[in-house]
């Protein structure tokens, strides 16, 4: 769900700004997260910005081991044998990856199909562009379309449907929305032109952060015709609301090793523990994802419940303590809806009261319609483990990769769409 | 009235949008032949390779080259791939009122340079300027013929279950460095390679001949686009092995930090070429030896031909598989 590199701090500029080496790479990096961060530190990079101070030693020793191809096969094999051993201490176990990064990375070297078969792994809400329901992309279309700002947006949220086009096809009809790397380009576009800027704050609590680092810097530098329209989504209601159902058949987590940068291990704690699911935290390379889930699958062999942590290089326990009094300096916790499932209560983020003025909704008196999604998407389910894309009635038919219903047809690595392209 | 549809950035993106786009244009007079990026034509007794291609690339100037680099090699590439030996130029310059004369000149300056690498001559052109409200920046122009080398005989159709499937240096340097560029990253390592291929297609064709059956320049959408496009014409299942494949660390850190697949990145001076099993090993070596190309490989293998359903697939790293689709749109940076 939420990219993030890690880099080398190569450069500190006196404005909490700095540049980091990304292996061959150097780019300009935030650091207003991690003020501690010292030349020759690793930081993990999400969007142009600074988010964490890594372990250095983890750092390394993986970035190494990511080098030698002979040794990274090597300890696959390692891997998928200890998971085989533990799994066959198991039943039939299904264990949802949370975040479609992960997805990614599983699809991408089709880890899938190397797990013992009593082993179901499922995928999650995908990403969080996937979740935003249609009428929040309405609103960001329609204001497009009426030509009061120009909107300025990650490339995820380009090819998101609304319930008329998106704002990819808004475009084509005249509309001003600019792709933009990170914040910082967002406000520079605003610095650059007389007329408002809005940046979509689509995201996760990995993206929240730097969108109310944006404010905060339209603030200080008394940028007037800047907005953000927010848009922010919670990881843990989510899984809360997942796993009440009480037919969920989902036995482990594999938790988001990005969110979990900004948040810690602490907020999966009582969910492990309430809903009796295993969990651990990992990173995103495939022996990563390889390596958790071989711990996940040792604990559940085990009886162990609790949260693992196998990204101990960019997840400490706590979290980010900065990132965290960001979020709640600038944001509030409301309820929101997510595609395909519906309102999970204080799952996303809105602006306080007090930032006001940088609150696109506010200043462009914009409402959200909600737009009935036709019935009977299962997604809800699909992502609960309790039902397989074809038992949908409306996959194949109203619900389709150019016209999707719900997030499992949105996103590229959804459970709903990859059965429909790979058959 | 019309359909009401109208152009989308992903029809000009060379993926499956264009493939439909240009599919619905074709009425008399027109006779797209195999759809390849250059046409072969004949004239008396003699053979040509004919193309056009137009560019438009922001920023202008990228690590590694510029628009008129582009325009130069972008259509002798499409020609050598064909077989052909580029041999003449037409150059169109549509610019906006406004742009600075230094930058064009800059930019005719690099045509020369370019055509003079190539071995080829610019021998007619055309300028014209629109409204700096209408166009921003420059846009060129280039078609291009040159006669097909003896013995070359690259066609889709041609190509086996079997054959091998090589490229002919690390892939995605181009469109890394022109997004580094555009996002202000700074890079030691990545540089546009862009480059001539006539070289090294005339190496290969000089050491197997005929055994060379098919090959493309991987520009828009990159190796996994072209050869998405191959399977489709010929009902080809393809596969290729990822570790074999070569990618520059430093355009991998760039397509890691946007979120991008190197697979599907752009290049600018590469061949994918397909080679019958028995001379996939000698047209490497004359790659290397002969056509300037150090890092040429082997990287895959058609299984299978006239199969209902085409289809590239990546070996992972780990014994999995994975499809490698048609691009839909352009690649853009993502959070997620
Ligand atoms: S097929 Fe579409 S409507 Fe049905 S569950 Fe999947 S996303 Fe929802």
């Amino acid at each position: 769900m939420c990219l993030g590199v890690p880099g080398e701090v190569i450069e500190i500029q006196v404005d909490g700004r700095g540049r980091a080496a990304v292996g061959e790479v150097e780019m300009a990096v935030n650091l207003h997260l991690t003020p501690e961060a010292k030349i020759g530190d690793f930081v993990m990079v999400h969007a142009g910005t600074a988010l964490e101070v890594m372990n250095t030693a983890a750092a390394e020793a993986s970035i190494k081991l990511l080098g030698e191809l002979s040794e990274r096969e090597a300890r696959a094999e390692t891997l998928f044998a200890d998971i085989e051993t533990s799994a066959a201490q198991l039943d039939a176990t299904t264990i949802m990856e949370v975040c479609g990064t992960h997805t990614t990375a599983i699809a991408r070297s089709d880890i899938r199909a190397r797990l013992p078969r009593n082993i179901d792994l499922i995928s999650g809400p995908g990403c969080p562009v996937c979740v935003t329901p249609p009428g929040e992309i309405d609103m960001a279309i329609d204001l497009a379309l009426s030509g009061r700002a120009t909107i300025a947006t990650f490339g995820d949220m380009l090819h998101v449907p609304g319930s008329r086009g998106s704002l990819e096809s808004a475009r084509v009809d005249g509309a001003d929305v600019v792709v933009v790397y990170g914040p910082e380009q967002a406000l520079e576009l605003a610095r650059g032109r007389e007329g408002e800027v809005v940046f979509l704050g689509v995201g996760f609590e990995t993206t929240a952060p730097l969108i109310a680092g944006a404010v905060k810097d339209a603030d200080r530098s008394r940028l007037t015709n800047f907005s953000a329209l927010v848009m922010h989504r919670l990881v843990p209601p989510a899984l809360t609301a997942l796993l009440s159902d009480p037919d969920s058949a989902i036995d482990g987590l594999l938790c988001p090793g990005h969110v979990s940068t900004v948040i810690g291990v602490a907020p999966y704690e009582p969910i492990a523990r309430d809903f009796g699911v295993a969990s651990v935290i990992a990173g995103f390379e495939p022996l990563d994802v390889l390596e958790a889930t071989t711990m996940l699958v040792a604990k559940m062999a085990r009886g162990e419940g609790g949260v693992g942590n196998q990204y101990a290089r960019a997840v400490k326990y706590e979290g980010s303590r900065k990132a965290q009094e960001l979020i709640n300096e600038v944001f509030e916790v409301v309820d929101g809806s997510w595609r395909g499932v519906g309102i999970i209560p204080d799952s996303a983020l809105a602006l306080r009261g007090e930032w006001g003025r940088f609150d696109a909704r506010r200043r462009f008196e914009l409402e959200m319609h909600e737009v009935p999604e036709p019935p009977g998407c299962r997604c809800g389910e699909i992502l609960g483990g309790r039902a397989k894309p074809l038992e949908c009635p409306l996959w194949g038919h109203s619900c389709l990769p150019q016209t999707p219903v719900g997030p499992c047809m949105v996103s590229s690595e959804g459970s709903c769409r990859a059965a429909y392209i790979y058959g | 009235m019309g359909s009401g549809e109208k152009l989308r950035m992903g029809h000009g993106s060379g993926g499956r949008l264009t493939a439909e786009l240009i599919d619905g244009f074709f009425g008399a007079g027109f006779e797209p032949g195999e759809l390849d990026d250059a046409a072969t034509v004949s004239l008396g007794q003699e053979r040509f390779a004919f193309t056009t291609d137009s560019f438009v690339v922001d920023p202008l100037f990228f690590p590694g080259g510029d628009i008129g680099r582009l325009a130069v090699f972008g259509t002798v590439n499409d020609l050598a791939a064909q077989g052909a030996e580029p041999a003449y130029l037409s150059l169109a310059v549509v610019g906006s009122e406004g742009f600075e004369l230094d930058l064009l000149r800059r930019i005719m300056g690099s045509v020369s340079e370019a055509a003079v690498e190539a071995g080829v001559r610019v021998v007619t052109g055309d300028t014209k300027v629109m409204e700096h409200s209408a166009l921003r920046g420059v846009v060129l122009n280039t078609a291009g013929v040159g006669r097909l080398r003896d013995g070359a005989q690259i066609s889709a159709g041609r190509v086996q279950a079997g054959d091998i499937v090589i490229v002919t240096g690390p892939l995605g340097d181009h469109e890394a460095a022109v997004l580094c560029h555009r996002y202000d990253f700074g890079l030691d390592g990545v540089k546009s390679d862009c480059a001539s291929v006539a070289g090294a297609a005339a190496a290969v064709i000089g050491a197997v001949g005929q055994e060379l059956r098919w090959m493309r320049d991987p520009t828009r959408g990159g190796l996994a686009t072209v050869l998405n496009e191959l399977a489709s014409q010929i009902g080809a299942s393809v596969e290729i092995v990822q570790s074999a494949v070569p990618v520059s660390p430093a355009v991998r850190d760039t397509a890691d930090i946007l979120g991008l697949d190197p697979l599907y990145l752009a290049c600018e001076g590469r061949l994918v070429l397909v080679v019958s099993a028995q001379s996939a090993d000698e047209a490497v070596a004359a790659l290397q030896e002969r056509g300037g190309c150090p890092q040429a490989i082997a990287v895959g293998r058609v299984n299978e031909t006239g199969s209902a359903r085409p289809r590239v697939e990546l070996l992972t790293e780990f014994g999995g598989r994975r499809i490698l689709r048609y691009l839909t749109a352009d690649q853009q940076p993502r959070i997620c």
